[in-house]
């Protein structure tokens, strides 16, 4: 067990940033870690804190250092802090202030903005961990349940990034931010997480595909602009952070890719055509495909809502002040200030969804849900190519933006998934056929089945192509502590 | 903006708020509706209000008090979630005419100490449950409700951020009440006005920002718990049944005059004067207050009192221009005397009280109206006790003196009654009169041994009690020229001087509101670094800062 009296947190936090000489970033830590031991404890059951799980450690930021495999307790994660390497001569990328050096301490002006944006990022991390914190009860494999645990305990290091920025830079305040960070709790009504997306329950692994594919997938948008941050060291944490961001992604993208190879699979071996055969479908064991997209269209608008109102003040503020960019800011050709450009935003005007042109500005949000939306088509096409390729006739798409809304223009109003204004009564019918219903949640349950056998796979998803760490398919991924 | 501001609504035309009646415990919910603001041009998002928004909550207010009496405590809640209110609504203020902005603030400040003093008047207690964000004028809401409940769900807070966001102060005695009624500590005060996202938390109670911060599982309960507990603990008196306030009648003519069933408006728009006339009592005063219940909202002193009201607010929202109010009264003082002697002595009656404190709000407004002021006690006039109050409000009063020629009307008097010592406090805590004779005590006594007496000219003036009495010789002239004078001053150097001069004496908490409303908040309102087309309240909402002159002035 780790001993947290003499935390050496040099050898026990991978860093580059001169952890053990830096006194008040310590004096912080060694208050905050024993509380974040303690959250990771009592979350995690009990029978997996004691197993040995093949885990992926970043120990340094050089490409040999960032991917460091090996068997590991996840309470003895060596949870790093670690920065990109500083670019010389960078500058601020965008706004009012572009052109001057990035900032390497906060500016006061901006401290409480800054400070916000990280706490919103923070909060998300220790979210989704616990989202997902009976998963491992239920995997198809140990391949699996080995991703869940890397993916864990990767949202556990992005809360250790995020924390370290808050206690380095933002004196008190920082530290009682870092504080309330392992208060609220996912779900909980005491202290909920900030954000409504992290309040829903993961309570399946097709969910968990969904959620590292589209909702991660948010959280790499976010991390994309504020690796743009005129602030340098939340640049530098963010660009490391999507390094590990990537694997989460993959873990959705093929989690769902292997569901859909699965159920094709299954249909030809049984000579099943329809793809809306659905009773026929799910009693040889698989998820019909109608369903996956309903997971799909569930998903995509929760993680929708995650950017936003269309126009936003703060967002405004945050890019016209360089704390954050737009997404690869610095690939984009135009003054980077926004100063007289408009941007194409949705707006409802009588009820019906118009597009209108706004200060591009006030649309950072927009147009980096645009981008996301642009971002997560590709695994769509990748997975249609996989129903293509077995011959079946049914493709998954995006759902229009206007679908299923809790944030934004289109919150309140009716639209179906092809962003068409329906009445209460049209929506009330079609929800079934468009939103997962209690039913399919309860045939999704029943599969849910765990796993544990080496080189094994539940009935319903295929094995992966390739093993992590190109380790062979009867790989041992997790050594069970059978208690 | 032309369009007509309307002060009357009522339960069936709310849009914003709506309340739950639970025998004592009334629950006023905000759900402000955002298509539903007073003017187009924005949209009143997160629980964010406009003027339109705060006329409704007056009328609550003042229904609460008329119409249910047996309500002890009103918890104040959003119904919205994750947000109490945003405060006032940006866009709006941005967006709105100085004048408007400033009587804007002047009347929430009216509502928020109106609410404020329910439960020292009239035994209502407001309560408010902070769930969400609480900002700006939203804490100001709150500031002024007597018990502050904030849950803790690490997310909650409260916050008056106008100074970083917005480069202007809190409009509605957010400053003033921070440290004057929650006695929060400056230094604490300073922090926490410079922090956009408020405190939240352990430490918003530590700092007396709120009276209790409770677990958000337990927040509901609590706050229930709380209300049934101050409802026990009331010393109100139970009332089975209120009175309806029945709409008012009036009618507002081409010319801008208005006319309701006692007060008439009348208006020059060249001399840019609004003659305001009340009329005394045509009928006897009711037998008793069983016999006033019965009239309701039809009883004299009622409806004039609604009437003088409206007729304030509609001056001040929608006559910008009308820079000189005259006010003028016709009738027989005796027996409006005998009307207001059945509320004082029947002064423990529910309804008796509540009519009283509404004539003392009434007076305050007229204090507080950043207009030029002038009474004419004229022949067949009835300033007496309370309308005798308006000659102590006004900046100037002329009597006059002696027969006029072809005037048959009574003779001018003057008769104070004991309401002019005590019952109508100005904000400063003293008595009219106290504040007029602030440097000789001696003739508030004078003043006091003359109660009944009807009091002609010349006794008025030896008294202290009119600026000037004028005979028939004279009336006409200084009169015009007192008028053509007044109106010829710069507007802005009369309101200073008035609200200067009117609140002599003591400090206290509501003065320091106003007087900060029409000095500081004023001055700001019109510098370049807050309104200027750089300044920040211009360019909220843009993402581009408010470009500020950095000169300390």
């Amino acid at each position: 067990m780790l001993d947290l009296i003499n935390v050496s947190y040099d050898t026990q936090i991978p860093n580059n940033v001169g952890l053990s000489s830096d006194k008040k970033v310590l004096k912080a830590l060694e208050k905050w870690h024993p509380g974040y031991i303690n959250w990771w404890n009592d979350l995690i059951p009990q029978k997996f804190q004691e197993s040995m799980v093949y885990l992926r450690t970043a120990v340094s930021v050089d490409p040999k250092g960032w991917a460091k495999f090996d068997y590991v307790k996840m309470p003895e994660y060596r949870w790093g802090v670690l920065l990109a390497p500083q670019v010389d001569g960078r500058t601020i990328p965008c706004g009012e202030h572009k052109g001057q050096p990035a900032w390497q301490e906060v500016p006061g002006e901006y401290r409480n903005l800054m400070k916000r944006l990280i706490v919103i990022q923070g909060d998300t991390e220790p979210g989704s961990v616990e989202q997902q914190r009976f998963l491992g009860l239920t995997a198809p494999s140990l391949y699996d349940m080995r991703n869940l645990f890397q993916v864990n305990v990767e949202e556990g290091r992005h809360l250790w990034a995020m924390v370290y920025l808050l206690q380095k830079y933002f004196g008190r305040d920082g530290r009682e931010e870092a504080d309330d960070m392992l208060r609220r709790s996912s779900g909980s009504e005491e202290a909920p997480r900030m954000l409504g997306a992290f309040n829903e329950e993961t309570p399946d692994w097709l969910s968990f595909f969904m959620f590292t594919y589209f909702t991660d997938r948010d959280g790499k948008m976010q991390l994309e602009s504020l690796a743009q941050s005129g602030f340098d060291p939340l640049s530098r944490t963010c660009r490391f952070m999507l390094t590990e961001e990537a694997h989460h992604m993959f873990v959705g993208e093929t989690g769902v890719g292997r569901t859909i190879e699965r159920t094709c699979q299954v249909m030809n071996e049984n000579g099943i055509t329809d793809p809306y055969d659905t009773n026929k479908i799910r009693d040889l064991g698989v998820i019909d495909l109608p369903t996956i997209q309903k997971k799909l269209n569930l998903h995509y608008t929760l993680s929708l809502d995650l950017f936003g109102q269309e126009v936003s003040t703060n967002a405004a503020n945050a890019f016209n002040a360089g704390i954050k960019g737009r997404y690869q800011e610095n690939r984009i050709d135009d003054d980077h200030m926004l100063t007289n450009d408009t941007y194409v935003v949705w707006d409802m005007v009588d009820g019906q969804a118009v597009q209108r042109e706004v200060p591009a500005l006030t649309a950072i949000n927009m147009r980096l849900r645009d981008d996301y939306t642009r971002d997560a088509a590709g695994g769509v096409g990748r997975w249609n190519k996989i129903i293509a390729k077995a011959g079946i006739e049914f493709e998954l798409k995006l759902p229009h933006e206007s679908f299923n809304r809790k944030i934004g223009v289109f919150a309140g109003h009716n639209f179906d998934p092809d962003g068409k204004v329906v009445s209460g009564a049209e929506y009330d019918a079609g929800l079934p056929k468009w939103l997962p219903t209690h039913a399919d949640g309860d045939f999704i349950q029943s599969l849910m089945k765990p796993v544990t056998e080496p080189g094994k796979y539940a009935g319903w998803i295929n094995p992966p192509k390739v093993g992590i760490d190109n380790k062979p398919g009867d790989f041992e991924y997790v050594k069970l502590h059978m208690a | 903006m032309t369009k007509l501001i309307d002060f009357q609504t009522d339960p069936s035309k709310y849009r914003h708020w709506r309340v739950e009646y639970d025998g004592p415990v009334a629950n006023l919910i905000m759900d402000v509706d955002e298509n539903a603001g007073l003017f187009d041009g924005y949209q009143l998002k997160l629980n964010s209000y406009d003027l339109g928004v705060d006329i409704e909550l007056a009328d609550v207010v003042q229904r609460m008090r008329f119409e249910h009496p047996e309500v002890k405590v009103v918890v104040m809640k959003s119904g919205k979630e994750k947000v109490f209110c945003a405060g006032a609504n940006i866009r709006m203020l941005g967006g709105a005419a100085h004048s408007h902005k400033v009587n804007f603030c002047k009347f929430t400040n009216e509502t928020r100490n109106t609410f404020e003093a329910a439960e020292a008047d009239s035994g209502q207690k407001y309560v408010a449950a902070v769930k969400g964000a609480c900002a700006g004028g939203g804490y100001e809401l709150a500031l002024a409700c007597n018990h502050i409940m904030l849950t803790d769900d690490s997310a909650s807070s409260v916050a008056l951020p106008e100074v970083p966001l917005l480069a202007v102060l809190p409009g509605t005695g957010g400053l003033t009440r921070v440290t004057d009624k929650r006695k929060v500590r400056r230094d604490r005060a300073d922090i926490f006005c410079t922090i956009e996202e408020g405190v939240r938390g352990k430490r918003a109670q530590d700092w007396r920002l709120v009276d209790e911060v409770i677990s958000n599982a337990k927040f509901d309960a609590a706050v229930e718990e709380r209300a049934k507990e101050f409802a026990a603990a009331s010393t109100k008196a139970d009332v089975e049944k209120g009175i309806e306030l029945t709409p008012l009648q009036r009618e507002i003519g081409a010319d801008g005059s208005v006319t309701y069933s006692l007060v008439e408006v009348a208006v020059d728009r060249d001399a840019r004067t609004a003659t305001i006339t009340l009329h005394g009592p045509e009928e006897d005063a009711p037998a008793d207050m069983a016999a006033f219940t019965e009239q309701g909202a039809q009883a004299y002193m009622l409806r004039l009192a609604r009437e003088l009201d409206d007729a304030f607010l509609h001056l001040r929202l929608n006559e910008m221009e009308l820079g000189l109010l005259v006010l003028r009264t016709q009738g027989d003082p005796e027996k409006f005397l005998a009307h207001e002697a059945l509320l004082l002595n029947n002064a423990d009656h529910w309804l008796a009280n509540e009519v009283l404190h509404y004539w003392k709000r009434i007076l305050k407004r007229v204090d507080v109206t950043s207009r030029s002021m002038v009474a004419l006690v004229e022949h067949g006039s009835c300033f007496a006790g309370i309308l005798a109050e308006l000659l102590f409000s006004v900046d100037r009063s002329y009597m006059m003196e002696d027969e006029f020629e072809g005037d048959n009307r009574p003779l001018a008097t003057v008769t104070l009654s004991e309401a002019n010592f005590g019952r109508m406090p100005m904000g400063n805590d003293l008595t009219r009169l106290e504040t007029r004779f602030l440097g000789e005590p001696e003739s508030v006594e004078k003043a006091k041994a003359a109660i009944g007496e009807a009091l002609e000219a010349e006794d008025a003036d030896e008294l202290g009690l009119v600026t000037e009495i004028l005979d028939d010789i004279d009336w006409e002239d200084e009169i015009r020229i007192f008028m053509e004078e007044r109106a010829s001053f710069s507007p802005d150097a009369m309101t200073g001087m008035e609200a200067n001069l009117r609140f002599a004496g003591p400090e206290t908490m509501e003065t320091r509101i106003f007087g900060r409303l029409t000095a500081w908040q004023n001055w700001i309102f019109n510098r370049p670094n807050a309104v200027g087309a750089e300044g920040a309240l211009q360019r909220y909402g843009t993402g581009v800062r408010g470009k500020y002159n950095m000169e300390r002035v």
